[in-house]
């Protein structure tokens, strides 16, 4: 079985803690959290478990990228702190798990990995996406989420194959190499927890934001800029891959849409609220929906932008209430060409 | 008996072309969707008044010529069957939607106004209103419905079964006679049955042994603007009661369900309580909800139960009244055929009701659909043991036969009541029933049926 790349030396002689004492969710001092965390490097009980909300934040927050969440999970699983309520957790197991039923079929540049979301195939269209060919479902979906449920073994069993589907059916037959991530999940699944978990990546992960730009910038003359502001939320999986956060600001310019600031973005960024509805935190979650809208309004902004289909879900309704207009990134990238 | 002279007659009464001996009309009007055997009438009609209701029943009294009155046709148990031939009173063409009285609350429609026909009218020129539907394809009609003391999306936060929203009725007895019940009698109102001696009990659950009715005077109630829905997820089959019960006395929901399916897979061995919220404002639907996750709290901390996330395409259907997916679940063996118990029962034999269920249909080889509603502020519940199967495969056929007539056993045996069971069931309930009950029931058909012509075969009193 796969196993986790993690110094727990690292973490011990870690003074900052980072990956506590910037966690937005929970709250200790300094000692407190050396306390914790120690415990739950030596892998013994601690609140850090049970008190996650499973963000994925301080993935990006340890300085030495030493995968302190992940490990969190791991402990998590082991110790049988379940972040959602087993029943749940044993549903969505079977609900995402793969059908065995992909087929070979021949692919085309760009080729769109919908992740499970055949739902969101609509946002593949027009000039950005011309000749694309989208993949999707339960036979190549990566699994991630289950980092949700504590559930890191369910990842390490199912992605091999995923991969091994992707390569076998997709990629390889038309002798494609680059692999269009739709989701964050995705893209961080590849880039990430693949590697921290010794698993091999056989193609070229590719962020959807990065494919954005450089399609802009390809009918840049066709361009209309928007001149609207735009309020970005960004999802827990993009903490896996910060390193594309400035594709944002980058797609921005080119579409012409200003990004007001926002108290809670770039790292600051809040959960969506949808994963703590989901574990029963519902106070927690109103909260951040209410913080999240609350500040995208204070911000000015007109629509609120989206990459994660989970955070559109929580979030769509809320922010259409209180006036501004719900879109994904692809269909915003979309209205300025006029589509 | 029926001659030809008889539909000659008939066809005096009404319109030609609503009166058929035509096999291929008998032959549909011979049959429902589940597995009753089919037994054909003599001629079908579609009266268009009481007036003709009452000509009907007159000649076929003094002729001694069986009536079956017919709502939708839905009932699935063969209730509106003719067993034993004569006439098929189909009520469609009474239809018409004859009053809503917004201040107190109440409609009265025709005998044969379909459950779709009332809920589009009132959303179109009373959308502040809506009565009880029941999870039926739209074309049931609400006479038939509350005859058969049918249950809806109301029943739990509005007091009870359909039959028990009736505020009047009009109802033709079998020698022609036109009574009028409720309010109705003695004022120009149909707002309720009280303060009168309440005689509208004498036509319902009879399963039209006893008259046909041609008018119905319904509860309406308050629509508010808001509707949202949580689902409470748990493996454990003995938690589902205390669950339901927290709920029901929190008497924030409209609308409590319950449902254990093996299909879809994901589902396969978790029960689901489906509650239903309804509010005129964001603060009181929070509010609502917030009392409800508030009684679940000491469950859901424990992490072995606790409410699903509901994406927001899996809420569409959520909120649908009537549900569409036991509609969608009765044709997955497809070829149409589709039937259920459905036991009106306390609430806590949910549990042993589940697990002979799932016996019962484990022994004889076929899939299920379980599920209840709640009834009243949990006064009882509507327990239901759906199979569905091929039309085409006798085999089939014969299974889940056999699997209806052991399920109706063991709703007994739970101290539940088999609802609007098919003959066989109703016999069954007969013989377990206090005998002053049966011996009433008898002289009540006597009275009111001297010549035995209504809906032959169903509540037979020997």
């Amino acid at each position: 079985m796969y196993e986790l790349v993690f110094d727990p030396e690292l973490c011990l002689r870690c003074t900052s803690v980072d990956c506590i004492m910037r966690c937005q969710y929970i709250s200790m001092d300094l000692d407190e959290a050396k306390r914790e965390h120690d415990a739950l490097v030596r892998g013994e009980k601690s609140s850090i478990l049970s008190q996650c909300v499973t963000c994925y934040a301080c993935e990006e927050y340890c300085p030495y990228r030493n995968h302190p969440f992940y490990h969190i999970v791991e402990q998590q699983e082991k110790l049988g702190v379940h972040p959602i309520p087993i029943p749940i957790e044993k549903s969505q197991v079977v609900m995402m798990g793969p059908r065995g039923k992909i087929q070979p079929k021949e692919v085309r540049r760009p080729v769109i990995d919908m992740c499970f979301f055949s739902i969101m195939k609509g946002g593949i269209r027009g000039k950005l996406f011309e000749g694309a060919t989208t993949i999707e479902g339960s036979d190549i979906f990566c699994n991630l989420m289950f980092l949700h449920f504590a559930r890191n073994s369910t990842i390490k069993e199912r992605l091999p194959r995923m991969i091994e589907n992707i390569m076998t059916n997709y990629l390889t037959p038309s002798g494609i190499r680059e692999l269009i991530c739709y989701h964050d999940e995705c893209y961080g699944t590849y880039t990430s927890w693949a590697p921290a978990f010794g698993i091999e990546v056989p193609f070229t992960p590719v962020h959807l934001f990065d494919y954005l730009y450089h399609a802009l910038l390809e009918v840049k003359t066709d361009i209309k800029p928007l001149n609207v502001k735009v309020a970005y939320q960004r999802p827990c999986s993009n903490r896996l891959c910060p390193e594309t956060d400035h594709f944002v600001d980058d797609i921005f310019e080119l579409i012409g849409a200003q990004r007001p600031r926002r108290t809670y973005e770039y790292s600051n960024a809040l959960c969506c609220g949808g994963v703590p509805e989901a574990a029963q935190r519902f106070e927690l979650s109103e909260e951040l929906q209410r913080k999240n809208v609350e500040d995208m309004k204070a911000s000015g902004a007109q629509f609120s932008v989206f990459n994660c289909p989970f955070c559109f879900w929580t979030l769509a309704g809320p922010v259409a209430k209180a006036g501004m207009i719900p879109v994904m990134m692809s269909d915003l990238c979309l209205m300025a060409l006029g589509q | 008996m029926f001659t030809n002279e008889t539909l000659s007659r008939i066809r005096e009464i009404v319109s030609s072309e609503y009166v058929t001996n035509e096999p291929e009309d008998l032959y549909i009007y011979s049959r429902d969707q589940g597995v009753q055997d089919p037994h054909m009438p003599d001629c079908v009609v579609m009266p268009s008044s009481t007036e003709e209701v009452q000509e009907i029943l007159r000649l076929a009294s003094r002729e001694q010529i069986p009536v079956v009155p017919m709502g939708g046709g839905l009932v699935l148990s063969g209730l509106s069957v003719p067993l034993k031939g004569g006439i098929v009173l189909d009520m469609k063409r009474m239809n018409r939607i004859l009053e809503i009285n917004e201040k107190s609350h109440y409609a009265v429609v025709e005998g044969g106004t379909s459950q779709g026909m009332l809920d589009a009218y009132l959303k179109k020129n009373f959308p502040h209103l809506k009565h009880s539907l029941p999870d039926a394809p739209p074309a049931a009609t609400i006479a038939g419905n509350i005859a058969i003391h049918g249950s809806g999306h109301l029943s739990q936060s509005q007091g009870g079964f359909h039959s028990e929203m009736v505020t009047g009725l009009e109802v033709v007895l079998s020698n022609g006679d036109v009574v009028k019940l409720g309010s109705c009698s003695t004022v120009p109102y149909w707002f309720s049955r009280a303060p009168l001696p309440d005689l509208v009990g004498l036509f319902l659950g009879w399963n039209g042994t006893t008259g046909v009715i041609t008018k119905v005077g319904i509860k309406l109630y308050p629509r508010p603007k808001l509707h949202d829905v949580l689902v409470y997820m748990t493996e454990d089959i003995d938690l589902a009661p205390e669950v339901l019960t927290r709920v029901i006395n929190t008497e924030t929901a409209e609308d409590i369900n319950y449902a254990l399916s093996p299909k879809p897979d994901y589902l396969n061995g978790f029960q689901m309580m489906v509650i239903n919220i309804t509010a005129n404002s964001e603060d009181e639907m929070a509010l609502k909800k917030k009392i409800i996750r508030d009684v679940l709290k000491d469950l859901y901390e424990t992490k072995e139960s606790g409410f699903m996330p509901v994406p927001p395409n899996m809420k569409t259907g959520f909120l649908e009244a009537p549900q569409k997916a036991l509609s969608k679940f009765a044709d997955v063996r497809r070829g149409g055929g589709f039937e259920y118990v459905g036991a009106i029962m306390p609430i806590e034999r949910i549990p042993d009701a589940c697990r002979a269920g799932m016996e019962i249909t484990a022994r004889h080889g076929i899939t299920y659909s379980l599920g209840a509603r709640i009834i009243g502020k949990g006064h009882c519940a509507m327990f239901f043991f759906a199979y569905p199967f091929n039309r085409v495969d006798a085999d089939e056929v014969e299974k889940v036969k056999m699997a209806l007539e052991d399920t109706n056993e063991a709703s007994l045996r739970l101290g539940g009541i088999p609802w609007k069971a098919e003959v066989q069931g109703q016999q069954l309930i007969l013989k377990q029933m206090d005998p002053g009950t049966y011996s009433l029931m008898k002289r009540i058909r006597e009275v009111l049926d001297p010549a035995g012509i209504m809906n032959p075969g169903n509540w037979e009193v020997s």
